[in-house]
């Protein structure tokens, strides 16, 4: 299982790439993959603002759906359009064309609150 | 095998046949419609296939052929209760006076109708221990919504709003809290103890002053008699909630104990499971809402009301000597669930079968349904695991846990394989506590000679599993389809045929 | 014993000693706080014979099938050929479950598929679902796609829109808390543009909600301007179909702005059995497809590249969503979405256009009967289907005098409609014949005579 070292994580199997006062948001590769063949996501609108931890989406698949859970609080600056027309992204790449949204962070002491990858890898099993 | 033969092809989708102008004639040609409207009002074209007659026939008599039920074999469906529909039912709804009755009809020219549903009311509020039923909810889900939202006129009419919560256990069905969502309550899931029932100690960790409705499975999904009930009823109707029935189950209990004995105040009834009314292929259903004496003026609109005719006579069932109305004038009701009264000729279906059976009829159903998913689970507990090993009532679960570790062979396979071998599988992966989950309920009606040779079918399947689990994981082969792409459909959706070209 | 179990006394003891228990009753045990205290008070049980003498006399008691009937106002009496019944009723059909197994159900997925494709075809929608309970439940899921798709907790609906319709709309929105405005109906039977224009401007509804044929049989659509001010205050255009024959005659829903049309079936091919059951339908364009509850049926590729059919995007439903889900909808109207699929393919374009065609022209012989009698009048003057209000004094006294002429002359409006308790809805469809439009028009004669002289 790919759990990168330069990202951070939640305990909901999402991770967050932190870059100066932006976030790249999206779900690891085990939630990928617990979740099986992923066939539609539902983003918030850009320019919402969401709080740390609270359910910013929805992720469907064949059998199953989960809710998508910000790891980090801000203003939604960016949404992946692109996973719209090809969900496979979030199986296919879940750290590179399958992020999903960017946050413009409101408070960067948030990512305190976060795990890294070595603690992650220890809650990333069944 | 039951099953149409792999190299049956599907017939050709009904848009790509026929040819214009060869449909059968069944009305007179009209004039253009121009003559009777503008002609911008108009439809411009109309691209529906014209076929004749027998191609029509033909084409459904295929695709009947390329679809299970009932009738071609052993349905083991868990919490569905997929029972022999016996035709009489059907030739009844079927009646002339029945069928062609128009729902605006006046009441003093439906009382055959009236009488019908006035007749199944009494009967199920018997049968099940309530003050009154509506038939007018059109299927189990729709019940439970009329349900829900009785008990929030209730509470609003008691001064009770602060009421938000319904308490759901783990083991419910998926409708439970997607109607409790509907009428804006909020969800508290209950987890099952050990035994696989609701402990009165977790229902009343969550109860307070802001529970409305407690909604309860009895027996629940794993086939187990919730024993503690009454405590649990006791606890809920303390602070001041309600207790729903779901009924899915009541396959079990008939003339064996009711839910009003229970301590429920609310109840549907899925009559297309219990009283041999047709699936369809999933509907139409029919819903009947079951109360108790405090909240029968809320039911849905409208109630059939019996008044004594004053004729002396014979009075063998409950609408004899009796003049019938349907009453729409019940101030406190949450209003009708449905365009009309009620999915009438399920009712008639569901009266026909009360009385092939009376009340004796009933109890042993209930018992013989029993009586066949104990001898089912002992059969098959001797090859798969039953991770809730005591007596239970119309169903039961098994689990394909150990076999998958030992085999990587998984409850699906398990299904698929059945398939293959003429049976309709076991409800699988649900109730979602039970990992690699089959639940299977075999019903009354199958005999026992049904029941032992699906036991050594499935045996087969597990020890095929163990020598050759490829062949179990590559099933259905003989099937006319094999499994599908559920992926590309779901990411490809493609929900209808398109004019090419 | 039950009438429909197959056990042998020996078999049972056989299967108790099996399962290790001494008796059935042992095997049902219940504490005795919660035993049945009564024995259960229904009829005792009947030999099959029996049953037919009762059902039949009971079927007796309905003695509406000596009137000439005119009426309508939801439910609809058409020719159903008999292969409909004889395909129908084939067992494969009438005993199967949901096709969850898609391998063993491809004869009803494609069925289903077939009927999607039809309701698409008919309502010019992109999309269609598996279907739902009837009408009235179709709009109450449809509105709430659109209150889902807009987050406004708001419709505005026609009063033209069937009563029973909007009360079931009510009865939903209680539980949703969703406030229900309603439109007026203009002098001329139509719903009032103005007001929808008004009210739309604060772009507070999540819906506007018309239907087409509206419930007195008028042609109500949505104008050009009226649509671009609903497009762009954001409200989501409904239209209602409750008469699904008028679909063989009249434009498309989507052809007049409709984004969600919800509708009724019954008309192809339903038994009337007093009011069901029936199917409802919900099409929409492709931008809700997410929203549209519950079952669709989706083509795909099975393991051997072959063309095959599914239950798809199953995650949108309860069974997985539980109470996140679109709705709580389990099943849908399988069997009457077959029957009416059936009727579709027997009548084909030629038969449906036919049966519109002679629907519009029996309910015009009928309004030109019925104004030439004397104290009897059309309300409105405007394009209809095949239903028209008739002003007759009063409409309730009319109806019951009429009854005992040997004719059911439609339905009260004064019912729903207390500015229109002078009015009947009568209906005429092709099974409308001119020798009931005769015995009518003789009975409006006589009656309409009485009453004005009371």
């Amino acid at each position: 299982m790919n759990i990168p070292s330069d990202l951070l994580y939640s305990k909901e199997h999402e991770w967050a790439k932190v870059n100066g006062e932006i976030a790249t948001i999206g779900i690891t590769d085990f939630a990928q993959g617990s979740l099986g063949d992923i066939t539609f996501v539902e983003l918030p609108k850009v320019g919402a603002v969401v709080e740390q931890f609270s359910n910013v989406g929805v992720i469907e698949s064949v059998k199953t759906v989960s809710d998508l859970y910000t790891p980090l609080g801000g203003e939604i600056v960016e949404v992946n359009t692109a996973v719209d027309g090809d969900p496979a992204a979030l199986n296919n790449d879940p750290y590179g064309s399958g992020w999903l949204i960017k946050i413009k962070l409101s408070d960067k002491a948030q990512t305190q609150q976060l795990l890294d990858a070595a603690a992650y890898a220890d809650i990333a099993h069944d | 095998m039951s099953q149409p033969s792999a190299n049956s092809s599907a017939p050709t989708l009904i848009f790509e046949t026929g040819a214009p102008g060869r449909a059968t004639e069944y009305v007179e040609r009209s004039r253009p419609h121009t003559e009777y409207l503008p002609q911008e009002l108009l439809r411009t074209e109309l691209p529906l296939p014209d076929n004749n007659e027998l191609d029509v026939v033909r084409h459904f008599t295929q695709l009947s052929q390329r679809t299970f039920g009932i009738d071609l074999g052993f349905y083991p469906l868990g919490s569905c209760t997929m029972k022999y529909n016996p035709r009489v039912n059907d030739a009844m709804a079927s009646l002339p006076g029945f069928s062609e009755l128009h729902p605006y009809t006046p009441d003093d020219l439906a009382q055959g109708s009236l009488a019908v549903m006035y007749e199944l009311e009494r009967s199920l509020s018997s049968v099940f221990g309530m003050a009154a039923f509506s038939l007018n909810p059109s299927a189990g889900a729709h019940a439970e919504l009329a349900a829900l939202l009785v008990a929030k006129k209730y509470f609003k009419d008691r001064g009770e709003s602060k009421r938000t919560k319904v308490i759901v256990p783990d083991t419910a069905h998926g409708t439970n809290p997607a109607s409790a969502a509907m009428c804006g309550f909020k969800v508290i899931s209950i987890p099952s103890d050990a035994r696989g029932r609701v402990s009165v100690e977790e229902i009343e960790k969550v109860l307070g002053d802001d529970t409305a409705v407690c909604m309860m499975t009895n027996p629940n999904t794993l086939g187990l008699f919730e024993d503690h009930i009454a405590e649990i009823a006791a606890a809920v109707h303390r602070v001041g909630g309600l207790m729903y029935y779901d009924g899915a189950n009541a396959n079990a209990i008939m003339g064996n104990v009711r839910p009003g004995d229970m301590g429920f105040d609310l109840m549907h009834l899925n009559t297309h499971k219990t009283f041999t009314i047709p699936h369809g292929g999933g509907g139409a259903g029919h819903g009947p809402l079951g109360v108790a004496a405090h909240l029968v003026d809320f039911l849905p609109t409208p109630v059939v009301r019996a008044i004594p005719d004053g004729k002396s006579g014979l009075r063998r069932a409950p609408s004899d000597g009796m003049r019938f109305e349907l009453d729409f004038d019940r101030p406190k009701s949450i209003g009708p669930m449905r365009s009309f009264w009620s999915n009438f000729a399920h009712a008639v279906r569901a009266l026909s079968y009360l009385y092939a059976n009376g009340a004796e009829g009933l109890k042993s159903v209930s018992q013989l349904a029993v009586l066949n998913a104990n001898y089912l689970r002992v059969g098959v507990s001797e090859f798969l695991s039953t991770p809730y090993p005591e007596i239970c009532r119309h169903e039961f679960v098994a689990s394909a846990q150990d076999l998958k570790k030992e085999t990587g062979v998984r409850a699906l396979d398990i299904a698929k394989a059945l398939l293959d071998r003429g049976y309709m599988a076991p409800t699988v992966y649900f109730p979602l506590i039970v990992p690699e989950c089959l639940m299977m309920e075999p019903t009354e009606t199958e005999s026992k000679e049904t029941l032992d040779i699906f036991i050594e079918a499935l045996r087969e399947i597990v020890e095929t599993a163990k020598s050759d689990p490829q062949s179990i994981m590559a099933a259905p082969v003989r099937t006319v389809v094999g499994r599908i792409d559920e992926t590309r459909a779901a990411r490809q959706p493609d929900l209808r045929w398109r004019q090419s070209g | 014993m039950g009438a429909y179990t197959p056990h042998t006394p020996q078999e049972i003891s056989q299967m108790l000693e099996r399962i290790g228990v001494g008796s059935l009753e042992e095997l049902l045990a219940v504490s005795p706080e919660i035993a049945p205290k009564a024995p259960l008070d229904v009829v005792p049980a009947m030999p099959e014979y029996q049953i037919q003498r009762r059902m039949k006399a009971l079927a007796a008691r309905n003695r509406a099938d000596d009137y000439a009937s005119f009426l309508g106002a939801g439910a609809y009496r058409h020719y159903a050929p008999p292969a409909i019944a004889a395909l129908a009723m084939r067992g494969e059909f009438l005993t199967a479950y949901t096709p969850y197994q898609a391998e063993v159900s491809q004869g009803y997925l494609q069925a289903i598929y077939e009927w999607q494709s039809y309701i698409c075809l008919l309502t010019g929608m992109e999309i269609a679902n598996a279907s739902v309970y009837d009408g009235a439940t179709a709009l109450a899921e449809g509105s709430i796609m659109a209150i889902n798709a807009t987050g406004r907790k708001r419709l505005l609906v026609s009063r033209a829109v069937d009563p029973r319709y909007r009360a079931v709309l009510h009865t939903y929105c209680g539980g949703l808390d969703v406030e229900v405005d309603e439109i007026a109906v203009g002098a001329d039977g139509r719903t009032d543009g103005a007001s929808v224009r008004a009210a739309i401007e604060a772009k507070t509804y999540a819906a506007v909600v018309l239907q087409s044929p509206n419930f007195f049989g008028v042609i109500d659509e949505i104008d050009p301007q009226l649509r671009a001010s609903i497009e762009s205050s954001g409200t989501v255009p409904i239209a209602v179909i409750s008469e699904a024959i008028s679909l063989g005659a009249l434009r498309s829903p989507a052809q007049w702005g409709a984004q969600i049309v919800v509708g009724e079936a019954q008309s192809f091919g339903v038994a009337l059995a007093y009011g069901g059951p029936y199917v409802g339908f919900i099409a929409s364009t492709g931008e809700h497809m997410r929203r549209i509850p519950g079952r669709l049926v989706g083509r795909s590729l099975d393991n051997r590249g072959q063309e095959a059919y599914t239950l798809t995007l199953q995650a949108r439903e309860q069974h997985i969503r539980r109470e996140k889900a679109t709705s709580n909808i389990c099943t849908n109207q399988a069997h009457c979405a077959l029957i009416a699929t059936i009727y579709l393919a027997l009548m084909g374009a030629s038969g449906l256009r036919d049966v519109a065609g002679l629907n519009l022209e029996r309910s015009r012989e009928l309004a030109t009967a019925v104004s030439s009698v004397p104290g009897v009048s059309l309300r409105f003057d405007v394009p209809f289907f095949n239903e028209i209000v008739v002003r007759v004094g009063n409409g309730a006294e009319v109806l019951a005098a009429l009854q005992k002429h040997g004719v059911l002359g439609g339905v009260d409006l004064g019912r729903f409609y207390p500015e229109y308790a002078d009015s009947i809805l009568m209906t005429a469809t092709e099974l409308t014949s001119t020798g009931d439009i005769a015995k009518l028009t003789a009975a409006l004669r006589e009656v309409v005579h009485v009453a004005a002289v009371r």
